[in-house]
Order: structure tokens, then sequence, then C-alpha cells
């Protein structure tokens, strides 16, 4: 009988190892860089209110709803407007429904603050970290890792100019790469899977995507590019074809990140999701003040997975969902 | 009928897409960071066997389609259906169209038991055994000694399938065929 029963770890020794070196390499990092560890509540109050980020949910006492945090970004920045000064977390993170072979419902992420950065000088930081912790060979041979604005990126890989390209002519783009059958598709539903399904496994080579369309900012502050289009200050580290790290010029103001968990949320009602009450006190902690910084999650898993070089996840955790 | 979310989907599950039934092969889980996660999800119909990628959206659901696969021997032909009982001791008998017996076709023989695919009660594909023994029909005369020497000639089996064998074969020698590539194996008797 116990024969049956699939006790052993997902991952191998070997990369146990790996995993454990990296982690002291990252804290090390921040050690020489007089950034503060720090750790945040995983069971909050409230949660993020992103339509496509799902928060695992459970009752401290009956009737008394906690949220699994989906990122500590919250709860850092009230650490940020408190004058903590540069800060990192390593942590466990989680979320609803996402399994996959780069997907864990429960993974590690590497999140850091650093007030006084713009989005371009995290950028530099970003990738001295990932040059610390990933082999040489990763970056093949590039001096510095390039950096392109998100409209470039589709102007060059799929010759799409997303200030003219119509809906209809994305959607065709789309249908190249996969059947959609009669699917509902939003404009940045249609980005999103290009970038997914088209333009992602193209990037092997390290490169930040930038200047990100202003409907997809998240918690960004948003700007004008050179043409006088809406932007993000968003960056996004790719490597290996996936998505390894996730940034922006930190939204200060309290007003507009209200605005934004409202439009979060009316979207989550069109979708019949359930509305996520605004975290009240990010508000206030906005509200007396965050200083201009940068900010930027990495997943500290993917991160393994490319210098272990591993196709799948479960590959550098030690039991991945199914084995916990 | 029951419904499945794309979570669910995994290999062999059975779905009704456009109103074809399908069978999963792989599903594949894809989200950039912020924004919609979707699922490409790679499919066989089983009505007329194409296989394709469809993406969903992630917590789509689909119906479950009413496919069952069962052991069945083959028994006869007439001029428009195979007929196939379950040996399961029902003797409940179903009979195939050409469509359906179309991957089997050349394989038939009778007694033998094949895996018959039922959708909402009808088959729908029949899938020979991975190895069958049939008689030879017609071929060219055997000749003699010649069992170590290379070469080969096609030879035609009760079953209706011709194959490349050694010239050593003659009629009513038993073949063991493989039916996914149709290559000879070696003579039963």
């Amino acid at each position: 009988m116990a024969d049956d029963i699939q006790w052993r770890p997902d991952a191998s020794l070997a990369n146990l190892r790996l995993r454990a070196g990296m982690l002291a390499q990252v804290r090390q990092f921040f050690t020489d860089r007089d950034v503060l560890e720090v750790e945040t509540p995983l069971l909050c109050q409230a949660t993020g209110t992103d339509p496509h980020l799902e928060a695992l949910a459970l009752e401290l006492t009956p009737g008394d709803l906690r949220f699994l945090h989906t990122s500590p970004e919250f709860a850092m920045k009230r650490l940020l407007a408190a004058g903590s000064g540069p800060i990192y977390q390593l942590c466990k993170t989680f979320r609803q429904d996402e399994t996959g072979q780069r997907h864990n419902p429960e993974f590690t992420m590497l999140e850091w603050y650093r007030p006084g950065f713009d989005d371009h000088r995290l950028m530099d930081e970003v990738e001295a970290l990932t040059r610390a912790c990933l082999p040489s060979d990763v970056f093949a041979g590039q001096a510095t890792i390039p950096r392109i604005p998100y409209r470039e990126l589709f102007r060059r890989t799929l010759a799409l100019d997303l200030l003219f390209a119509s809906d209809k002519e994305l959607l065709a783009c789309v249908e190249q790469y996969t059947d959609v059958g009669e699917m509902a598709l939003s404009r940045d539903d249609t980005l999103h899977l290009l970038m997914s399904l088209a333009i992602e496994p193209r990037l092997r080579e390290p490169v930040f995507v930038t200047e990100f369309p202003a409907s997809q900012a998240a918690l960004a502050q948003v700007t004008q590019d050179d043409e006088g289009g809406a932007v993000a200050r968003r960056f996004e580290l790719f490597v290996g074809g996936m998505e390894l790290a996730n940034g922006y010029l930190e939204l200060t103001d309290n007003t507009e990140q209200s605005r934004r968990f409202d439009a979060d949320n009316r979207q989550r009602q069109r979708a019949g999701l359930p509305v996520r009450a605004a975290d009240t006190r990010l508000l206030a902690a906005l509200a007396h003040g965050l200083p201009p910084s940068a900010g930027v999650a990495l997943g500290f898993d993917r991160l393994v997975m490319l210098a272990a070089g591993a196709g799948h996840i479960r590959e550098v955790i030690s039991f991945v969902a199914d084995n916990a | 009928m029951a419904t499945f979310s794309t979570n669910e989907f995994k290999p062999g599950l059975k779905v009704l897409l456009d109103g074809d039934p399908c069978s999963i092969l792989d599903n594949e889980f894809v989200k950039p960071g912020k924004g919609q996660a979707f699922n490409r999800v790679k499919l066989r119909n089983l009505l007329n066997g194409r296989v394709w990628e469809r993406t969903f959206k992630s917590g789509e659901s689909l119906e479950a389609a009413d496919v069952m696969e069962t052991d069945m021997s083959y028994l006869y032909s007439d001029a428009e259906f195979w007929h196939f009982m379950k040996t399961d001791g029902s003797f409940e008998q179903f009979p195939a169209d050409k469509a359906a017996v179309a991957d089997a076709l050349n394989w038939l023989k009778e007694e033998d038991v094949y895996v018959v695919t039922l959708y909402n009660g009808s088959p729908i594909s029949v899938t020979p055994p991975n190895f069958v023994e049939i008689e030879v029909v017609e071929t060219d005369p055997g000749l003699k000694g010649d069992t170590a020497q290379g070469g080969s000639k096609p030879a035609t089996l009760a079953s209706g399938a011709v194959v490349k064998v050694p010239l050593f074969v003659n009629i009513g020698d038993v073949l063991r065929v493989d039916t996914r590539t149709g290559e000879y194996q070696n003579r039963v008797r």
C-alpha cells in the first residue's frame, strides 16, 4: 500500500541545494547594498482588486474572512510610507487557480522597493541581481540587457503598430497562432494573448520590456511617450522565453490609487467576480505620503529554473501543490 | 451532463466543443503577470480526427461528451455496416458505418476484439489492437531456403491489407502485423 503513495520530492536534491545557495546569494546581494529584509503578513484583511488575480481566502475565526496575499506590495508600501527606507522581502505568495509549467498556486516571490530610484535605475539593479545569480551564458554575451518599449516590441516582432492597429487586425494576428473560437476578447486580452503566444516564447535572450500601454499600468505611474501616447512606467524582464520580473515607478497618489481600485471593481462586477473592498490602510498610508519609489517583484522559483536549466517549475520546488 | 472547467482539462477527457465530441490531448496554462489567464488546449475531434489547438480563457467550462470506449468483438459486415458485439456477456450488438471503421478496416478479423468508441450510444471509431495475426491470401510463391537473406514482396492478407513480407512467406501462412505501422513482425504459423 505505502509503495503506491507518491511521497518523494518533486525537485532533485541537487536543485534544492542550488535553490538554498541562491536564497543566500539574494540575501547577501541586498545586505551589501544596505537594503533591509522585512517580513509582512501572509494573511491579510484586504486583498488586491486586480480582476485577473484571485486570492485564496480562509476564516481566521468563524465569519472573519482573511486573504492569503497575492503579493506583499500593500504592506511593503505601508512600511515605505512609515520611513523604512529601501526594503526587500522573500516570501511565499498565493494565487488561486494558477497551475502550469511555470505556475504553482504557492510560490516564492522576491519583492523590493527603492525610494529615490526611478524605473530605469531599478532595472540596473534587477540586472545586477540576475547577473549575480545566473550563469553568464544566460546573457549570451550582452554587455547590458536591452530595454525595448512595448509598442516597439510589437512593431519589431509582429509588424503591428499598436497606436494604429485596429482590434480586428490584432485578432487576425492572434488567429495565426491559435484558434480562439467565439471567445469575447477585449483589446487588452488580445494584447495579452499575443504577448504570451507570439512574443514571449521568442524572448530567449534577456530583455526589459518598458512603456506598457496605460491600460496595463496596474500600480505604475502613467506618463507620455515620445509621440504623446499614454504609457505606464512599468517594466518586465524576460529571460529564456519566460517572464521573470515586473516593476513600476510606483504610483504615490492616493486619489489615483483609489480611482484604480474602483475601476478594477467595476470590471470585476462586469465579469461576475467578487468585488474586493479597497485596502483602506494602504490608501491612508499613501495619503500620509509614499516617498517617490520604484519597486519590482521577481519570481524566485523561475530564477532557480533558469539557473538549473529546468523546463518545469516542479523541478525546483520541493513539493508542488499536487504533492503537498 | 457534467461540465468541466479549464483547470480540470486532463489528457483523455472527452468534451463537447462546437457540438462535436473531442478528446483533450494536452492543456497548457499561460498567464501574463498582469492580465487575463488562458489555457492552450490541444484537442482531437473524435468525429473527423482533426487535431488542433484552441485557446480558452481560464475558468471557462465545456460540457462533458457522452463518449465511452468499449471492448467489442467483430462479427461480420453487410453492404452498409460492420457489426460488433460487446464482450461483457451482454451480447449487445452495434453497427458501425464506414467512417467509424475507417482506421480498422484493413485489420478486421472475425472474433478478434477491438476498442469501439461510442458517442451517445453509437460507434464513432474502431481501434484495432496494436498487433493482429492474419492469414495471407495472396503473394508470389515462397523461395525456399531464403529465410536469412533480405528482400521483400507484397502479400495480401485476409482482411484486405497489403503488407511487405520476406520472400519465404507463402499463401496460407499466418502473420503477426503491427497495425500502427502496417509492418510485418513475424510468421506465426
